[in-house]
Order: structure tokens, then sequence, then C-alpha cells
């Protein structure tokens, strides 16, 4: 299979804020030119595992290795000028910008000298445009539109090809599909195949299982912050990861657990608040 | 790696189809305000009589408006950068009682009191700047806190260094024609004065690559920090643009009335953000333009100067005013929906 040495790998990463455990053991290598796709129900832990991959969060124990070596981010920016990009549910964030100056935004093109330099708008607008058409979104065509009028899915595929215009070798997708229709997730879903074509090393995070398997070349499932399943494509079929992301696992511990406060508080339910504690991240 | 899309199929990205160009134009930040100052323009053109269409009319709105438009401008910066700034009604007193207190009282060089006045100004800023980035409390709060602050101090220290609370000061002849002359006998030099900084500040917000910057606090400041924009230091900088900009009035006030007040300057805190939202700048931030906020400080003047060369009651402007106000954010959303929804011809099918 695939012998690359992984681009970006974790190994048994615990975090826990103060008292609560969020991340157990969790063990995961991403190559280029591959997608690992993270599966997992709300509350699984996955957004306290992307932002300790994006450098927001530092893991309590355990190791990051880029290439090979350890790492330590010292914060989000640290791990993007790493070649870490993570691109979030809704992409583009300044609706009322234009694309080609959201597509540059704090690193806008200039020309000029000294004092004088200019926001070179013409250069990045072509630039921008060009780098999602590359992607195979040609209905963009026009750099001075704004963000705010493209699709969910035009917007995520220009946060995606300006993570990859930028240099990004990891590219962390963050629930890329969820607001989406099926015509649109097909749009970005096809853009992190292409992003995969070009050697980027993807991690996809999902519930929808159906879209996981439609990209990715290995699977994790998350839950309660520990990895519960970990294979390859192909070896499991889509209705067995439906029933471990769900966890009949799951529903057993809660309903003990809510069988176990009754019995300790004259027969009250537990307030959510009490049950969602330990995967509150 | 064969990239799908063959440079030949990428269509020009200037385009000169007439319709399309009208179109764009009809989204642009500053066009709601355009229209409405031909508006009001035309209405006391035919109302306001011939006094009003001549060069002393025009005088007494221009003379308004630069005031207010040098305290407008920085407020626009800071409203398309999400923040509110309320303290310049207290800066402006404060700045024109330090300058005539070093000067006037102290008997000091011009140059001396204004430099006083000015970094009163900017020392404001920085502290508005300063509890905005380092607390999580709104600018609304934080300003009107340093407002009430910087007003108490300069009744208090007025009073008790000058033992009134006015302060009169007669400006060397230099100072005056800079900072407090007429021109022609009506013009006064602040118009210049906001030209300058019209020009300033459109270079900073529209060609300058700090624009986008402050389009990108505006729109979403998490992300902006997040692409390495120094958030912190744009904002702090913004908020000392502004506290300048007042004290900068306020030097000028004392300039040209040769006396300065404690209570000159409230006036000014709602007329400036009215002005800036009269002039298509979008509340939430992220959205507007200088020249809108030029319009819309042009608007607001003529309005409030108009009323007095017709018939009709001078109440009647306030009552305009507000109208317009209404309006203007009405069609401020609307324009902003015109300028999502805009697409190319294909786009426009989706």
């Amino acid at each position: 299979m695939n012998d690359k040495p992984a681009i970006l790998e974790l190994k048994n990463v615990n975090k826990s804020f103060g008292p609560i455990d969020v991340l157990h053991d969790i063990s995961l290598r991403v190559r280029a030119g591959e997608v690992l796709c993270l599966l997992g129900d709300n509350g699984a832990g996955k957004s306290t595992l992307i932002k300790t991959l994006a450098g927001v969060h530092k893991p309590t124990s355990g190791q990051i290795l880029m290439d090979g070596q350890p790492v330590a981010f010292t914060g989000p920016s640290d791990a993007q000028g790493r070649g870490i990009a993570t691109v979030h549910q809704f992409g583009g964030t300044f609706p009322l910008m234009s694309i080609g100056r959201s597509f540059f935004v704090g690193v806008e093109p200039t020309k000029g000298w000294g004092p004088f330099k200019i926001y070179d708008r013409k250069r990045a607008n072509e630039i921008a445009v060009k780098a999602v058409r590359d992607f195979g979104i040609t209905r963009i065509d026009d750099g001075d539109r704004l963000v705010g009028g493209l699709s969910g899915g035009e917007r995520q595929s220009l946060a995606i090809a300006r993570a990859v215009h930028f240099g990004a070798r990891v590219l962390i997708l963050d629930e890329p599909t969820a607001a989406l229709g099926v015509k649109q997730a097909s749009h970005v879903l096809r853009i992190v195949n292409e992003a995969k074509k070009r050697g980027l090393a993807v991690v996809f995070i999902t519930h929808q299982v159906m879209h996981g398997m439609a990209v990715g070349d290995h699977f994790a499932v998350l839950i309660r912050g520990a990895i519960a399943a970990d294979f390859r494509k192909g070896e499991k079929s889509r209705e067995e990861i439906t029933d471990l992301m769900a966890g009949g696992e799951t529903m057993a511990d809660l309903e003990a657990q809510v069988e176990g406060y009754m019995e300790t508080h004259e027969g009250h339910p537990p307030s959510p608040k009490v049950l969602e504690a330990p995967a509150a991240h | 790696m064969a990239h799908p899309v063959a440079s030949t199929s990428t269509p020009a990205l200037e385009r000169t189809h007439p319709g399309l160009a009208l179109g764009r134009l009809a989204r642009r930040p500053e066009s709601g305000s355009f229209l409405g100052m031909v508006a009001v323009l035309l209405f006391f053109g035919v109302f306001g009589g011939s006094s009003f269409m001549s060069a002393a009319g025009a005088a007494s709105w221009l003379n308004i408006a630069s005031e207010i438009g040098i305290i407008a401008l920085p407020i626009g910066l800071l409203m398309i950068a999400g923040e509110l700034d309320i303290s310049v009604g207290a800066v402006i007193p404060a700045a024109s009682l330090t300058a005539a207190i070093v000067s006037g009282h102290y008997g000091l060089p011009d140059w001396l009191g204004i430099t006083a006045a000015l970094g009163l100004g900017l020392a404001v800023g920085f502290i508005n700047g300063l509890f905005v980035t380092k607390t999580t409390i709104p600018s609304l709060i934080i300003t009107i806190g340093t407002m009430f602050g910087t007003m108490g101090l300069t009744l208090g220290l007025t009073v008790k260094i000058a033992g009134s609370t006015g302060v009169s000061l007669v400006p060397d002849p230099l100072t005056k024609e800079i900072l407090g002359d007429y021109l022609d006998g009506m013009f006064q030099v602040t118009i210049l004065w906001w030209v300058v900084l019209i020009a300033g500040l459109f270079w900073l917000l529209h060609v300058s690559p700090i624009g986008n910057w402050i389009y990108a606090l505006g729109g979403d400041k998490e992300s902006a920090r997040n692409v390495g924009i120094p958030t912190k230091r744009l904002t702090i900088g913004l908020f000392m643009l502004s506290g300048f900009s007042a004290a900068f009035v306020g030097v000028s006030e004392v300039m040209v009335y040769q006396s300065a007040q404690v209570l000159a300057g409230q006036s000014f805190i709602f007329n400036s953000i009215m002005c800036v939202v009269i002039g298509g700048v979008l509340l939430t931030g992220g959205f507007g333009s200088i020249v809108g906020i030029v319009f819309g400080t042009l608007t607001f003047s003529i309005v409030n100067q108009g009323i007095y060369f017709t018939s009709l009651d001078p109440n009647v402007g306030s009552i305009i005013i507000g109208a317009l106000l209404l309006i203007a954010v009405l069609t401020n959303d609307t324009f902003r929906q015109l300028a999502l929804s805009y697409s190319s011809k294909r786009g426009g099918q989706s």
C-alpha cells in the first residue's frame, strides 16, 4: 500500500482541560496524496482534535510529528507556517469582501515602492480566479464578486484553493459538506480529490459516512475522545461504519449512567449537563 | 499536472458591458448616499431660494460639513472595522481647553498648546484602543466610559486652573491663518483640512493594503487574526486616529472662535455616527467607503443648514434627518443584499 512517510503523525496524544479528558491516546498518521477520514458524532472530540492538529491546543501528553520529526506548535500561525491549513465549515468568513480581497487577506499583493505600496487589485483578482478555476470551479470568473454571493460549495472551494495556493501540505477540512446540498457537496468532494491528486495530505472530518467513503483512503472513527476503529478503504461497509459512529456501546453506557444517577438521586433523571460534561470540549 | 482551465477560456476580468457597469455602480456602498445627497440638494435648491445656492449658502453647510466630516471619517473607519467611538464628544472640548489653557491662560507658544491638545487626543484614543483590545467589553461601553472620564477631568481641571468653564485664546496670525481663518471671508480653512483627510483616508482604505485589513477586521475579527493581520495594533491605531481627528477639530474650533467652552462637542457624537450611517457604512461592520461617508456628511450638513434658508420651522430639519437615517439603514440593507446577489451572467442562474 502507501509506504510513503507520514507528513503529519500523532503518537499517543492525550488532551484534557483541567479534570476533563477530551482526547485519549490518539494515534493517527496522514501521508501525502492520502485522505484520512475522521468520522465521529457530535461531541466525539473532533473539534478538539482539529484544534490540536492546527496548533490551537497543545497536547497534554503524547507527540506530534511532521515528516518524522517531533514538533510543538507555538500557535495556529506556527502550524500554518509549517504548511497545515484548516478550512472551516463555512469556508470564506468575510462575506462582504470581494473574492480577490478575501483570497489575499493578510498577504495582499502590492505594487509601487516604500510607504506608497498600493494594493494590486487586478493581480489579486486574476490569481484568485485562476486558482479557483484550476480546481474546476469554472463558474467563478470575476474576482470583484463578493464572497457572500457564492454558494456554500464555491466558498469551500475558494478556501481550499486559497490554502493550496499558499503552500499548504496538510489540509484539514472541518465538516466541509455538512451544510451543503447534494450537488454542492459533490463539488467539494471533487475538490478534495483534486487536492489529493496534487499530493496534499488531507484530513477530512465529517459525520456523513457517504461523503467520507467517497474520498477517504483511511478511516478513523472517534467515539468519546478515543479512536474506536481504524481501517482502510474497503475494509468496512457503510452500515458497519454508521453503527460504529452511533456506537451501540455509547447508548448502553448512557442508559447505565442515567439509571445509576437516578438511583442515587431519588429517582430524578440527570440534567443534560451532567451527561454531556465528559464529552465537552 | 494538467490543469483543466486553458488560459484562453479565462474571460476578461475587465468588462466594458455598459449595463453591467451601471449595475455594478448601483451596488457600491456609496450609491444610496449619493442619491440621498442629490435629493436634499434639489429639495433645498427649490425651497431654499437663491440664497441657499449662493456662495454664502454653500459656505454655511460646507463649514459645518468640514468639522463633522473630519470626525466622521475616522469614526467611519472604526465602524467598518466593527467598533464605535463615543469619546470624541469629550475629546473635542478637552482639546480646545488644553490648547486654550496652555497657550491662552499660561501664554505659552501656540504650537505647544496645539501639540498638547493633539497629544491628548492620541492618548485618549490609545486608552480606548487598549481597553477594547485587552477586554471583551464592547467599544460602545468603553468609549462612553472614557467620554465621561475625559469630560469630568476637563471640567474639574479647567475650573481649578482657569477659575471658570470658558478660556479664551488669541492665536498668532500664522496659527490663525493655518487653522482658524476664513477663505474669501466665509469658507473656513477647515474645509481644506477635511479635503486633505479625505484624500489620505481614501488612500488608506481603498488603495493601500491596510484597507483590506480594516474590512477583514470588521468582517470577522477571529479569522482576521488567524491570517496574520495585526488586529490589536490596527484597532489601537484606528482609535488613535479618531482621537487625533477629534482633537484637531477641537483645536481648529478654538482658533476660529478664540475661546473654548467645557460643554462643546456633545452634538458631534450622534451627528458623526449619523453621517457615517447615511453614508452607507453597515452598523455591523465590514462594508462601507470613504466617498460614501463624505456624501453622508454633506447630506447631513445640507439638511442641517438648508432648513434655515426655507420658510419651514427649523425643527423640521431634525425630522428630515431622522427620516434620512432610517431610510439609509433600510437602503444599506438592500444594497448589501444586491451586492451579495451580484454575480456575472452564468452565476445568475443559481
